[in-house]
């Protein structure tokens, strides 16, 4: 926003009062301060007190052993941040890189293809759009109880469909080796509609003469598409892409309902280990859960940080 | 999309070959129709049937859901368990609470960051700009990994299970900021430093000509605040012990207890809850874009 002439530089006297006029000036400048950080204070608050106050003290409980009731005891090091590296953290951080896989990955490309055969529809495009964007009215709890249903033994709408179609069964949440992909699925599934949104957001921007003109020159359908629609996509794609890899490393709702994390810690991820760590059977090891925790932060961290990186150097939103 | 009126041409000449022809149909622009709607509809059908199948479900005779296979049209309609869920677990109660919950933490994110937004548009002092660049840094904080310190916090102050644990820790959140922020900057200078001039305070400044000029904009925030407080999961979940104080996501999980005999429970209790989103994303669906892609920050 260009700035208007009688804005005064932030620092240092303004010349052009002359003298007379700058102890009034200052004594407003000073009055425009302290109702700035007035009106900046309630937020302030609550960072320092709910966020920057927190990490701090997830620091100093993530080197300490507690006794049972969660009260840290004793100085441990990083003896918590060590026990990672045993075969049953190494598992929490497997399962949470494939179930990140697993939900990035199909949600990406599904987006992708439901936005480029959009663009292919002439008449009800709105419509189409609308339709993909449902599934983000659920919330993570009422997906997946829905979808608790479809995969539950007992009636079975999924394995019902199967058997119609002359498929075998399958055993959706009660085998070790199924159960990540079925979170997965149900992830999938409601966060399907945001990419799409995230997508046709973008499509919409791209400019009508570039399409036409790539018409002209005889791109049709497909490699109009692949060609010219997808790589101007590219800002999209890779904000969809971060903030999917963020969303999934912080899935837990999902996983609480369908799985517990089970069967045999098939699907505990991270977020999941420290729920377990922390709250879950009474255990209150804050300790360990503290230290699982940082380390969610700092995977976190580094891919929000790619992310403002590279769009710093693409958008300007001064 | 849009696309050129097509001028006439001798079709007579057409081959049945490229999926999309720009001038006269011939066989191979259909055939490319019938490709492009067969492979919306192989994306469509799973992404709806969830949707359909749990208002169906939910309505549908408990015993037709429990067969197998199971049914998949409805014989016949029934509230049984729309009942057994409302009686199953105290749904309305949690209804209640959601709306609560959801309704502090957007009306107080609202003020908080319009008040904030402010201070970073219209009022000069030192820092202004590292504050805000401080600001934005909270955003790459995920939250799981300040819960258990602000359990602590929480019912170390006696809050837990209670409103004030359920909302407080959301009650600033710079997403909201960031977004004012850029909407209050296309406010015109000059007429704010009329009305300056004109010795009206900044307070009612805000109050009465900002914030009607900005109605888009805080509609925007409101929406997406509100949805994703609707939709807490964790949080509910460690900071609430007893029936009366937790949110609907977190009862909706209690119907499982009855799943076995009735996975109507679930599907009436899912669709009970979806309800209010599902209204807000169907009529509100420009707002809600734009607060979920402006600045492509979380």
């Amino acid at each position: 926003m260009p700035e208007p002439t009688h804005t005064r530089p932030e620092t240092g006297p303004p010349e052009r009062g002359g003298p007379p006029a700058r102890p009034r000036r200052s004594r407003e400048r000073s009055r425009e301060a302290r109702l700035a950080w007035a009106f900046l204070a309630p937020s302030v608050l609550v960072f320092a007190v709910f966020l920057v106050y927190p990490l701090g003290r997830t620091v100093y409980l993530s080197m300490h052993g507690n006794d049972i009731i969660g009260e840290p005891n004793r100085f441990v090091g990083l003896s918590h941040f060590a026990e990672m590296a045993s075969p049953a953290y190494v598992q929490v951080l497997v399962t949470t890189l494939l179930f990140t896989l697993g939900v990035v990955v199909p949600g990406v490309v599904g987006a992708l293809a439901v936005v480029l055969l959009l663009e292919g529809v002439i008449r009800g495009q709105k419509f189409f759009r609308g339709a993909f964007a449902l599934p983000f009215a659920f919330s993570v709890a009422s997906a997946s109880v829905v979808f608790v249903v479809f995969f539950s033994p007992g009636n079975s709408v999924l394995n019902g469909i199967l058997y119609r179609l002359g498929l075998d069964q399958v055993p959706w949440l009660t085998s070790q080796e199924i159960a990540l992909w079925s979170v997965c699925i149900t992830t999938v599934w409601m966060n399907l509609g945001y990419g799409v949104l995230v997508l046709a957001a973008g499509i919409g921007s791209i400019p009508r003469e570039i399409n036409e003109a790539a018409r002209i020159d005889g791109a049709t359908g497909p490699r109009l598409a692949w060609n010219v629609t997808v790589p101007l996509l590219g800002p999209q794609l890779f904000f969809l892409i971060v903030i999917s890899t963020i969303n999934a490393l912080q899935s837990f709702g999902q996983i609480h309902i369908l799985t517990l994390g089970g069967p045999v810690g098939s699907t505990t991820t991270l977020v999941y280990s420290v729920y377990q760590d922390a709250f879950a059977f009474g255990t209150s090891d804050f300790g360990r859960a503290s230290a699982q925790a940082l380390v969610l932060l700092v995977v976190v961290l580094v891919c929000t940080a790619i992310q403002f990186g590279v769009i710093e150097r693409k958008v300007h939103y001064s | 999309m849009t696309r050129a009126p097509a001028p006439a041409r001798d079709a007579a000449a057409e081959p049945a070959t490229g999926s999309v022809r720009r001038y006269r149909h011939g066989p191979g622009f259909w055939a490319g129709r019938v490709l492009l709607y067969a492979l919306l509809a192989l994306f469509l059908v799973p992404v709806l049937f969830p949707v359909y199948y749990m208002f169906v479900g939910a309505v549908m005779e408990p015993r037709e859901l429990s067969t197998f296979p199971a049914r998949l049209l409805p014989t016949g309609i029934t509230t049984d368990s729309i009942r057994g869920a409302l009686d199953a677990v105290p749904l309305m109660r949690m209804y209640g609470n959601s709306v609560v919950m959801a309704g502090i933490i957007t009306a107080c994110q609202l003020a908080t960051s319009a008040l904030a937004a402010y201070a970073f548009v219209f009022l000069r002092f030192r820092f202004s700009a590292i504050v805000f660049a401080l600001f934005l840094s909270t955003l790459m904080v995920p939250q799981e990994a300040t819960f258990i310190p602000n359990y602590l916090t929480l019912t170390g102050w006696g809050l837990g299970d209670s409103y004030a644990g359920l909302v407080l820790p959301f009650l600033a959140y710079a997403f909201g900021t960031f977004l004012l922020r850029q909407s209050f900057k296309q406010f015109p200078r000059e007429l704010f430093d009329a009305a300056r001039i004109d010795g009206m305070g900044h307070l009612r400044f805000l109050w009465t000509i900002l914030i009607p000029l900005n109605k888009p904009a805080l509609t925007a925030v409101g929406m997406y605040v509100f949805i994703t407080s609707w939709n807490m999961y964790f949080w509910p979940l460690i900071i609430t012990r007893t029936t009366e104080m937790q949110t609907l996501q977190i009862g909706l999980n209690s119907l499982r207890v009855g799943e076995a005999a009735n996975p109507g429970l679930l599907l009436a209790g899912a669709a009970l809850s979806v309800i209010p989103t599902l209204a807000l994303v169907v009529l509100g669906q420009r707002f809600i874009v734009r607060g979920l892609t402006a600045g492509a920050v979380k």
